[in-house]
């Protein structure tokens, strides 16, 4: 698979939070805000890559019959390092993502990506698929993250400070004020919905582009398939 | 002689839904005169801007998805979702929970799942809900009933409360509900869930100003309306009689067996049926007959389901009422009930 298809595979394709519909549980729960959105998918990015490349390295020493639970060890390992990282750096995030950053773990993109893709694949390409696939679903976030705290709180990039530094309080942006917060976009349910919107948007594009690549139909040739 | 050979259905329904729809809100009327008469002229404005906002964005609704709009406006479903939807939320509240409130009620709980007929929720339930869980205060802040209170607002004074916030005279909603002792005070139901958390005896509850005779001052008679207006709808057989029965004997029977054995920590059954949105809730609620179940068995399940439902949320749940989630948990089982009580055809089955 070429590198180009790689990256079209995890950024629209098959997208793994628009497609494959995986990790759906930290997609609805923690997008209530762009900068948590943007935390969680970014945690999960480094997970990915870090578990598919290892994944990809040992592949030909891991028997076949317990593959899985070596996956697991190597993305529970991962997402540790993440988490006590988070809690180092980014501690106000991590107090505002809370459970969910241990819960990457069962996040089923990861150990999809591990036995789909970097089981078979040598580890450059394991890499990339990784990097690729993590963009989608942080991209994927940070849409419905945005999505739900406009409706719901008429602000973006609310808290940013708390994973970029403080320059980046800078970034606020009050696009209306609210008196009282649409509380349905904000809670669970709001995810839902807008997670449907998003997906059946991201349908009537593909349908919209097959209707547009539809080629004239082909000269029908027939070949002699039976043997003599 | 000659023997004519008629295609089935044998049986006709002579009314269209328009017909239909006419007659469920022509039954509303007196509901809807008591409750302007208890809690003013507020409930006209939401009315208003309800139908307005349902009218608006079925068109929109309609033209988007490439339909004739003259053709969803003529069947009066729409209009029948908006004024259940205003008279569920409370008179003077502020004009965009209404607006909102219907426009998700149209959009996304009726259109998105294709139109008429093919909503698997109540639209104006699920509108109710939409705005309890996101503006739970508005949705709670019901007017005092007229016999209690100090204040009486005209048909303009409550427009300009509705969209400003405050009457001409600067009072505010919060003001306007304080009784004549300067406490504000909440709705039957909510003031008896408040007593009984407190620890008070069902007797000591029903000290305070605001129940009547059988329930709650203005409720009572309200729900006596409405449940007026369900029997004309039975008698011009609109709607049958198995899911108001069953949702009423679904929420009096428990209820009645919790006042039996503790008479001063239950809600009494007559309290429990005359108060709130019930008789709304039973007969023009719960038997919207595309989101009710189809045969007349699972009618009366549908019914006890949604009157048992009542009952539990109302006794332990964490809002006051509890008619919409009722109904909402109800049409999710819509088509499991469908699957085991489907009717045998004539012919088969085992005593055939």
């Amino acid at each position: 698979m070429s590198y180009k298809e790689i990256t079209w595979q995890g950024l629209w394709e098959n997208n793994p939070a628009l497609v494959q519909l995986l990790g759906l549980c930290p997609l609805l729960a923690v997008t209530a805000t762009v900068t948590n959105a943007l935390g969680l998918g970014f945690a999960t990015l480094l997970v990915l890559v870090g578990s598919n490349i290892t994944v990809s390295l040992v592949r030909e020493w891991v028997p076949k019959e317990i593959r899985i639970p070596v996956f697991v060890m190597v993305i529970a390992t991962f997402v540790t390092v993440i988490q006590l990282l988070m809690n180092a750096y980014v501690y106000g995030l991590y107090q505002s993502l809370g459970i969910f950053i241990p819960l990457i773990v069962t996040n089923c993109a990861i150990i999809g990506r591990a036995e789909a893709f970097a089981s078979k694949n040598p580890w450059r390409r394991s890499a990339f698929d990784g990097l690729m696939m993590g963009l989608g679903f942080t991209l994927v976030l940070m849409v419905l993250g945005g999505i739900r705290e406009i409706i719901g709180n008429g602000t973006l990039f609310d808290g940013a400070e708390l994973l970029l530094g403080d320059w980046a309080a800078a970034l606020r942006i009050e696009l209306f004020a609210v008196d009282y917060p649409l509380l349905l976009a904000i809670l669970p349910p709001g995810a839902f919905i807008a997670m449907g919107f998003i997906i059946a948007i991201k349908n009537s594009i593909d349908h919209y582009r097959e209707q547009r690549a539809a080629k004239p139909a082909k000269e029908v040739t027939r070949a002699r398939v039976t043997a003599q | 002689m000659t023997f004519k050979l008629a295609a089935s259905p044998h049986s006709h329904q002579r009314r269209t839904t328009q017909q239909v729809m006419r007659w469920v809100y022509l039954a509303l009327i007196p509901g809807l005169l008591t409750l302007i008469y208890f809690f003013g002229w507020g409930v006209i404005w939401q009315l208003g801007l309800a139908i307005t906002t349902a009218w608006v964005a079925e068109a929109i609704c309609m033209a988007l998805r490439g339909r004739p709009i003259g053709f969803a406006w003529r069947d009066h479903t729409a209009l029948v979702t908006a004024i259940l939807l205003a008279i569920s939320i409370p008179g003077l509240a502020p004009w965009w929970l209404i607006v909102i409130g219907t426009a998700f009620s149209i959009v996304i709980v009726k259109h998105v799942y294709g139109g008429v007929g093919q909503n698997i929720f109540n639209p104006a339930m699920a509108g109710y809900v939409v705005l309890l869980i996101s503006f739970p205060v508005q949705m709670t802040s019901w007017p005092l009933p007229a016999p209690l209170s100090q204040f009486d607002l005209s048909f303009i004074d409550s427009a300009v409360l509705i969209f400003t916030g405050y009457t001409p005279n600067g009072f505010d909603l919060e003001q306007l509900r304080m009784g004549a002792d300067g406490m504000t005070m909440a709705t039957p139901l909510d003031s008896l869930r408040t007593a009984l958390n407190h620890q008070l005896t069902m007797g000591e509850a029903l000290q305070q100003p605001i129940f009547g005779s059988l329930a709650g001052i203005g409720w009572q008679w309200i729900n006596l309306a409405f449940l007026l207006g369900g029997l004309v709808l039975l008698k011009v057989r609109v709607i049958s009689w198995h899911i108001p029965t069953g949702m009423l004997l679904g929420l009096a029977i428990p209820a009645a067996i919790a006042w039996l054995f503790s008479p001063d920590q239950s809600v009494s059954p007559v309290m429990q049926l005359f108060s709130g949105a019930t008789m709304l809730g039973a007969f023009f609620i719960a038997t919207d007959p595309v989101t009710a179940a189809t045969s007349n068995r699972g009618r009366l399940y549908f019914g006890l389901l949604i009157g048992f439902l009542v009952f539990v949320i109302r006794t332990w749940g964490g809002y006051p009422d509890a008619v919409a989630f009722a109904v909402l948990l109800a049409n999710m089982t819509v088509p499991v009930i469908d699957k085991y009580t489907q009717p045998v055809a004539y012919g088969h089955g085992e005593r055939s």
